[in-house]
């Protein structure tokens, strides 16, 4: 179907260079996509000064910035992002190598099928963080409690993934290469795994923003350094700044994590039609 | 007789936590064994305890998940609808997706306090976004040629809205529903836990700090298992919803 496409005016591209129109074009795009956001800061920065919220209902958006600047001179910013995100990625790290082995037993094995699929489809829709206060229980409340509280939440959808992927990858493609001699190993690395990749990649992007909540959570509920103990302590004191400030970072984080994923996601599939396609959201 | 030899595995892992327990391979107040954990859930439901709770709980969850369908779907529909909607809000939807929306509970203590009202709001927020990604990405693929047809039969823009836009849109909108139903239940404990003075999270709490681990557990059971329910009864819903599909 003919779709019309305004990537420019028809004038403009015969009037200038075409490199400079499209530069414009660029400009105009960037501008457009950072538009609503610096309109939201600025609402948000009016409306905390023009006094129809208090001061620690909505502290305003420059108070909030200064609060992370000095904040980041200290130090303490530095030390609060890496033990969050060493606490997520460490655990992210482990769910994605022991998911895809579990997924990957399960789908070339019958007993550990027969084992793991009642646990995974009761498990999987199961709010995990319910566990927390059983996590505490029995590790206490350090770094390996919060990890281990990670990696029960956000393992499910990476063997979900893993397994869905494993049995979608083409028979063809299997008994081609069999045929041409495959052995075992060969066939699981160099033809299951690459075609499985891209759902896996799904599986794993589900996963990390998942980490991510559950150590804040995590951190908020076990107290000490960390983006969330961080916010919890100024809540505690009734510093407002310090929890929107947290909240700010925490989405710088967040959103880091989540392009650097789909980054990632575009390197490894290069070879697969995917890329070529637009990606959505 | 199928049904039991697969959920066989949860029945072995239940059988192995009271022997672990019984047999005091591990301490009693780490992991009471399950028959004490069956018989304090009897006493807290005799008590009401847990009925009362669990209702503050399911109202909170409800209330801020149905917020979160009407909004979101109607912000999804109308984004992939109206091209300058789309302009102006889809780099703040691309912006707050990927924020991991604990951090806001202590905001939403902030603004409404520690009761019910903070809780909506917080589900409210968290499950709004997966529901309107979901909703529009499935009214963006709406087929041109049913817009087309539609006009060429004489609707005008709301009827072609409503009848062409939000059915072809209604699978991908459900899926994101999905999705954020998991999430409420995730937002509602993780927040009680750390705020409340009802539901839930803070049962879980209270009998944890007074050492009465096996109703602890009872209760953690139970979410889980409401969790796990309420995915199941949606699937479903969802199955009977879109019949008209196929």
């Amino acid at each position: 179907m003919a779709r019309v496409t305004q990537t420019m005016p028809s004038e403009l591209r015969n009037a200038v260079p075409e490199k400079a129109a499209r530069f414009v074009y660029m400009l105009f795009r960037a501008f457009a996509r950072v538009f609503s956001i610096l309109l939201l800061l600025a609402v948000w920065e009016i409306l905390a000064r023009s006094g129809s919220f208090t001061h620690f209902q909505l502290p305003a958006f420059s108070e909030v910035v200064a609060r992370i600047w000095n904040d980041a001179w200290s130090g303490d910013l530095w030390i609060n992002t890496a033990l969050t995100l060493y606490r997520a990625l460490t655990a992210f790290a482990i769910c994605a190598v022991l998911g895809v082995i579990i997924g990957m037993a399960m789908s070339r094995n019958a007993l550990a099928n027969w084992f793991f699929d009642p646990i995974i489809s009761v498990g999987f829709p199961m709010p995990k963080i319910a566990f927390l206060p059983v996590v505490i229980l029995w590790l206490g409340v350090y770094d390996v409690s919060k990890i281990t509280m990670i990696v029960i939440d956000a393992i499910f959808p990476v063997i979900a993934a893993t397994v869905i992927a494993i049995q979608g990858v083409e028979r063809e493609l299997i008994w081609s290469a069999r045929n041409m001699g495959a052995n075992n190993r060969e066939l699981l690395t160099q033809i299951v795994l690459p075609a499985a990749l891209p759902q896996i990649m799904t599986g794993l992007q589900v996963a990390l923003p998942l980490s991510l909540i559950v150590a804040v959570v995590a951190e908020m509920l076990m107290g000490g350094y960390g983006l969330g103990g961080a916010m919890m302590t100024a809540s505690r004191f009734a510093n407002s700044t310090g929890v929107f400030a947290g909240i700010v970072e925490i989405a710088v984080v967040g959103f880091c994590l989540v392009k650097a994923m789909a980054l990632i996601r575009r390197r490894l599939l290069v070879w697969h039609q995917e890329t070529n396609e637009p990606a959505t959201a | 007789m199928k049904q039991v030899t697969r959920y066989l595995p949860l029945l072995l892992l239940a059988v192995a936590w009271e022997l672990a327990a019984r047999l005091e391979l591990v301490s009693t107040s780490a992991l009471p064994p399950l028959s004490d954990v069956i018989s304090a859930w009897i006493d807290l439901i005799k008590d009401g305890d847990l009925v009362s709770n669990a209702a503050s709980s399911l109202y909170r969850a409800g209330a801020g998940l149905a917020l979160a369908i009407l909004v979101g779907a109607t912000l999804g529909i109308v984004m992939a609808w109206w091209k300058p909607v789309n302009v102006l809000l889809s780099p703040i939807v691309e912006m707050f997706y990927p924020l991991p929306k604990s951090a806001l509970i202590p905001v939403t203590v902030i603004w409404l306090g520690y009761g019910d009202g903070s809780k909506i709001l917080l589900i409210f927020l968290g499950c709004m976004l997966p529901v309107t990604i979901g909703a529009f990405n499935g009214a963006r693929s709406c087929e041109q040629a049913l817009v087309w047809s539609a006009r060429s039969m004489g609707a005008d823009q709301l009827r072609m809205l409503w009848d062409v836009v939000v059915p072809s849109a209604m699978p991908e909108l459900l899926n994101g529903v999905r999705t954020a139903l998991a999430l409420s239940f995730i937002l509602l404990v993780s927040s009680e836990l750390i705020v409340a003075q009802k539901g839930f999270g803070y049962l879980i709490g209270s009998l944890g700090a007074n050492g009465s681990y096996d109703a602890m557990y009872a209760v953690v059971l139970t979410v889980a298992f409401l969790g796990f329910a309420a995915d199941r009864l949606y699937l479903l819903i969802t199955k009977r919803t879109l019949a008209w599909r196929e």
